[in-house]
């Protein structure tokens, strides 16, 4: 299983394109808001959380689309089915999820801080937003992961997935953005959104990663 | 060297196989003893790949059974004690040809010989730092004939092994199918062309109407 994700983590470094691709989107969204927005500093600061977690949401669907779909162009995925006395499928769905956080939604998460300064927050409120995201993000691949088995036979697959595992993520978006309000609201409680967002980061993961290994057994019939 | 009981038996009973919600093969039966090959042969579109998809346990059968039996706790059922060698290599054109066996070998357990052992058995010694991507689908077929040798499994199911094989890898294939066979190994192959395995026997799949 460590060779797994480490065979994932190398591919994700080696071709590159997956990170880039996704900051450079997470940067357009946030770097245009202000522009749309107008220049009233105290509301760019109230939305910050909000916008900050709308655009690490929309870049992190950019790249589950290859998820599964590299591993079935290449026929890896059919040695992965069948390896499934050994290693369980929905555990192997699990760590391809693993690696592609690591390699695709880390970054996100590593450049919120910059990209929070845009939006005129306090330092404060960057500092828990990117500790939402942190926690929140791993919740959006494994929903993620779902939408990208389903999808792994369709030659373009990629906007339905975002269709399809958008209207899930609201749970986690509300929770996220709760949370990381609490910084820049003042009375806003911090505490209870945030154990809630974990949870539901938890929760997918077991049901992710189940419910994906299912619909991967059936993509090929 | 690694053997399974020799009570093991790999039995097919009555296999029917879809594709597309049609029928396109049925009252497959067969059944194999350690050491023993079976050659799938047909034209295209007879449903020898489906065939042994539905082996490897990656299709559902429409109808019938495969059974691998008295395979132990370590080979429960056919998935699990099969190499599977499809039309696609299952190797990834960003790693090294040795990166990509190394991992499978860990993926796959009960390791048997070493990537490098494995590539110079293949004919492709010297070659295991050059990416993958970069070899000629000979080689790559090469490669991924290599990943049989890396990991243990009683069961080879190949399809078309010596697609873009020229004649002395085509031998070679040949010898490691034997040694495989020696050592109470089982292989079902489906081809179109002689594998050259003595006493192996043939099963012929109707063209579908």
């Amino acid at each position: 299983m460590l060779a797994l994700y480490h065979r994932d983590l190398t591919l994700g470094l080696r071709t590159g394109s997956g990170a880039m691709t996704g900051v450079l989107f997470f940067l357009a969204v946030i770097a245009v808001i202000p522009f749309g927005v107008g220049p009233d500093l105290d509301l760019l600061a109230r939305i910050g959380p909000a916008v900050l977690w709308l655009g690490a949401l929309l870049s992190s669907l950019l790249g589950l689309e290859r998820l599964f779909q590299a591993d079935r162009e290449d026929g890896s995925l059919d040695l992965l089915l069948i390896s499934d006395t050994r290693h369980m499928l929905a555990v192997t769905v699990f760590v391809k999820c693993l690696a592609h956080w690591t390699v695709s939604v880390l970054p996100l998460v590593i450049v919120a801080p910059l990209l929070g300064m845009f939006m005129n927050m306090p330092a404060e409120g960057i500092a828990v937003t990117t500790l939402t995201l942190l926690a929140g993000t791993p919740a959006i691949t494994f929903i993620g992961a779902v939408g990208a088995a389903l999808v792994v036979a369709l030659p373009r697959g990629g906007l339905l997935i975002s269709v399809l595992v958008l209207p899930l993520t609201i749970p986690v978006l509300i929770f996220g953005v709760a949370a990381g309000r609490a910084a820049v609201v003042e009375n806003d409680p911090f505490l209870p959104p945030f154990l809630i967002l974990a949870a539901l980061a938890l929760f997918f993961a077991v049901l992710g990663p189940a419910a994906a290994a299912l619909a991967l057994r059936s993509a090929d019939d | 060297m690694p053997q399974v009981p020799e009570a093991t038996e790999l039995a097919v009973k009555g296999l029917a196989g879809e594709r597309g919600g049609e029928v396109i093969f049925s009252e497959v039966s067969f059944s194999l003893a350690p050491g023993e090959a079976l050659l799938v042969t047909g034209p295209n579109g007879s449903g020898k790949s489906t065939l042994l998809r539905i082996l490897a346990g990656l299709l559902q059968p429409a109808d019938g059974s495969v059974l691998f039996r008295n395979g132990g706790e370590a080979w429960p059922n056919l998935g699990a004690a099969s190499h599977y060698l499809g039309h696609l290599n299952a190797m990834k054109p960003a790693l090294s040809v040795e990166e990509n066996l190394v991992f499978w070998q860990k993926f796959l357990g009960n390791a048997l010989t070493s990537p490098l052992k494995a590539l110079e058995s293949v004919g492709l010694d010297g070659i295991g730092h050059i990416p993958f991507g970069y070899l000629s689908s000979g080689q790559k077929r090469r490669s991924a004939i290599a990943r049989l040798l890396v990991s243990y499994r009683p069961v080879w199911l190949l399809d078309e092994p010596t697609a873009g094989l020229d004649r002395s890898s085509g031998m070679r294939l040949q010898e490691l199918m034997r040694a495989h066979l020696g050592e109470g190994g089982f292989i079902v192959a489906a081809t179109h062309l002689p594998l050259g395995l003595e006493g192996a026997r043939e099963i012929s799949m109707a063209a579908s109407a």
